[in-house]
């Protein structure tokens, strides 16, 4: 039963299937007819820049926002609609949620519920909406927080926790409705340099797991390392997509060109502040300066000091 | 070890700001502090002693739990519940609801308390002495079409309540909900949308997310002016007598000074009452925002520190 599909290697019918999906936000279309397959255990990078629409695409697939044109199947299931003889018919808020079940998400800004804590963060769903028992969903819980580094903040509360930590518990909130599909929309955008590893080390361990995964992240070297595809988005269309190295390091249009030079000159710029702060010296900027091509702005720009007039 | 040298400085002991106005301004209230209470005791009227009696007395007792406590705790749970409800409405997609909880709101706010309670004591029972339970329009429909029944369950005897504090709960809770109302909506939307929309995403349908994730939240907000509303609502207790309901804490105290020409213990009497009561409130109101702040950056409450310490223990 199980043919692999000849060009990417996974099962052929593919977990997501995204057909045309337009979505337009007070007259302004900010999705523009996206098709995307996504198959299982496959893992996809969305990249863009801001506002092409790419967390608008993510909240389509859950239908935390829906649609005005396409199709978006899940799984074979339809999302947000049911099609009677042709007809398509909008579900109930009950069967939508059913629907999202099997989907997880995990926010940019962690968005964990602050008046519990992270053990009843993580077993709320489950008992909420599955109807699992307390004993049985605290020990599913507990395994989570052990697979995301956290088995030992299980009675803190949300605010006492850094926002690696956060995310982390995030990321085991969602797991632990068993999800077929995970949604990460720029999960560590929102971090401090330094705590952004240890929450791409989750997901790539829930990548090696085999998790089917849309990530909407600019962190390159996740895309590069973990991805099996990556897909470039500008003003809500698909400019390109392929495999990491293709996509990243030979990329075929100009706009994805401009977008991965301005994410270079960035990342160079990140780096040189993070040096400043740690070396306090000017010299060390000149001495990063020579990381990037000739677009690198000068030291002075990039520390957003203005030269002498 | 810290060594203190000429240059390493050490500890500080500096003198503290002066403040002289704190102390002038104490001096002036504690002369007029003085003042009235030297006029408590030398004016026999106030008659103190006279007013702790009135305060014990069973009828005034009575007054104070069946009327002024009673009545409290009823308005209150029918406010709150009943204004969460037409706050949900307010927010909901759908217009009937939104409208329906609108107009509600707007005639409530508009009455006065005391009209109010005039209104449902007296004016109803005249219009309604007694409300027929049954099919809407049953006794037209009967009438059209020739039935021996008029399709009424059952009749309730509305003068048979119209003076008990039922009335006066039912008065003053549907006036406190017009005001819950405003409260738990800016509760509601006080709380971040991406919390509703994480549970939404885990696959809790819309009642539960409102139930488990925003409405406790949402309480953070909505339980400070609530502590009011309820110190609020002991003091409007002593509309009762407008039912007329007259085990009620002022009525009867006010009585009792009248009946024994002692006017003004009989209103101390009741002044310290209510005293008592609203501060216990407030104690009780500051527990409650304890409570409901958790998870907040609040300080973590007793238990909650002796958890911690015991599980540092391990
Ligand atoms: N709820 C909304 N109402 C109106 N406009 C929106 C809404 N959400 C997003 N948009 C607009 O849609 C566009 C795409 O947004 P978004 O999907 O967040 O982009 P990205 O995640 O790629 O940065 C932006 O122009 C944004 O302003
Ligand atoms: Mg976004």
């Amino acid at each position: 039963m199980s043919q692999r599909h000849a060009a990417t290697g996974f099962p052929d019918e593919p977990l997501v299937r995204a057909v045309n999906v337009t979505k337009a936000f007070h007259g302004t279309e900010v999705l523009k007819g996206i098709d995307m397959d996504v198959h299982r255990g496959e893992v996809v990078v969305l990249c863009g820049p801001s506002g092409s629409g790419k967390t608008t695409f993510l909240r389509c697939i859950n239908q935390l926002e829906t649609i005005d044109g396409g199709r978006i199947w899940v799984d074979g299931d339809l999302m947000g609609y049911e099609d009677r003889g042709g007809t398509l018919h909008r579900l109930t808020d009950k069967r939508m949620a059913a629907q999202r079940r099997d989907i997880g998400m995990c926010f940019q800004r962690f968005n964990l519920f602050p008046h519990k804590t992270v053990l009843e963060n993580v077993i709320e769903a489950p008992m909420q909406v599955k109807g699992t028992s307390r004993p049985q969903a605290e020990a599913a819980a507990r395994e989570l927080l052990d697979q995301v580094g956290l088995g030992d903040k299980p009675s803190a509360y949300p605010a006492q926790l850094s926002g690696g930590q956060q995310q982390r518990v995030a990321i085991a909130r969602a797991l632990a409705m068993d999800p077929k599909l995970m949604l990460f929309d720029e999960p560590t955008s929102a971090l401090d340099p330094e705590l952004v590893g240890e929450v791409l080390k989750v997901m790539r361990d829930l990548a090696t797991r085999g998790m089917t995964m849309i990530v909407v992240t600019h962190e390159m070297g996740f895309a590069r390392e973990v991805a099996d595809r990556v897909v470039f988005i500008d003003a809500g269309a698909v400019v390109e997509e392929g495999p990491p190295d293709q996509c990243l390091g030979n990329p075929q249009h100009q706009r994805t060109r401009a977008f991965l030079s301005r994410m270079r000159r960035e990342e160079a710029a990140h780096a040189r502040a993070v040096v400043q702060t740690v070396t306090g010296t000017a010299d060390a900027l000149g001495a990063v300066g020579g990381l990037d091509d000739e677009s690198t702005p000068s030291p002075d720009e990039a520390a957003g000091r203005h030269p002498t007039t | 070890m810290t060594s203190t040298s000429p240059d390493r400085p050490g500890a500080i002991h500096a003198r503290p700001v002066q403040h002289p106005w704190r102390w002038v301004a104490l001096a002036v209230i504690a002369v007029v502090a003085g003042m009235i209470v030297s006029s408590f005791v030398t004016n026999e009227r106030w008659n103190f002693p006279f007013a702790f009696e009135i305060m014990q007395q069973s009828p005034v007792v009575e007054g104070l739990w069946k009327g002024t406590i009673f009545g409290t705790i009823g308005a209150m749970v029918l406010g709150i519940g009943l204004g969460v409800v037409l706050a949900v409405m307010r927010l909901s997609a759908n217009p009937v609801l939104r409208g329906v909880a609108f107009v509600y709101t707007w005639f409530f706010r508009a009455i006065p308390r005391y009209v109010l309670l005039v209104l449902l004591g007296t004016g109803l029972g005249f219009l309604y002495p007694g409300f027929d339970i049954g099919v809407p329009f049953g006794q037209q429909i009967a009438g059209a079409v020739g039935l021996e029944s008029d399709l009424t369950f059952f009749t309730l005897d509305y003068n048979s309540i119209s003076s008990t504090i039922w009335v006066g709960i039912l008065g003053l809770g549907l006036s406190e909900a017009a005001y819950m109302a405003e409260i738990a909506r800016a509760g509601i939307l006080s709380v971040d949308r991406g919390q509703a929309e994480a549970a939404q995403a885990l696959g809790m349908p819309p009642g539960k997310t409102m139930r488990r994730i925003v409405l406790p939240q949402a309480m953070r907000v909505i339980v400070p002016p609530t502590g009011n509303e309820t110190i609020a609502m002991v003091k409007d207790t002593s509309l009762l007598a407008a039912v007329p309901v007259i085990v009620e804490l002022f009525y009867q105290s006010y009585q009792f000074g009248q009946r024994t020409f002692q006017i003004m213990p009989g209103i101390v009497a009741a002044t310290i009452w209510y005293l008592i009561v609203c501060s216990i409130l407030m104690v009780g109101q500051s527990w409650l925002e304890r409570y409901f702040g958790r998870g907040f950056g609040v300080v973590p409450t007793r238990t909650q520190q002796k958890l911690a310490e015991i599980e540092a223990d391990h």
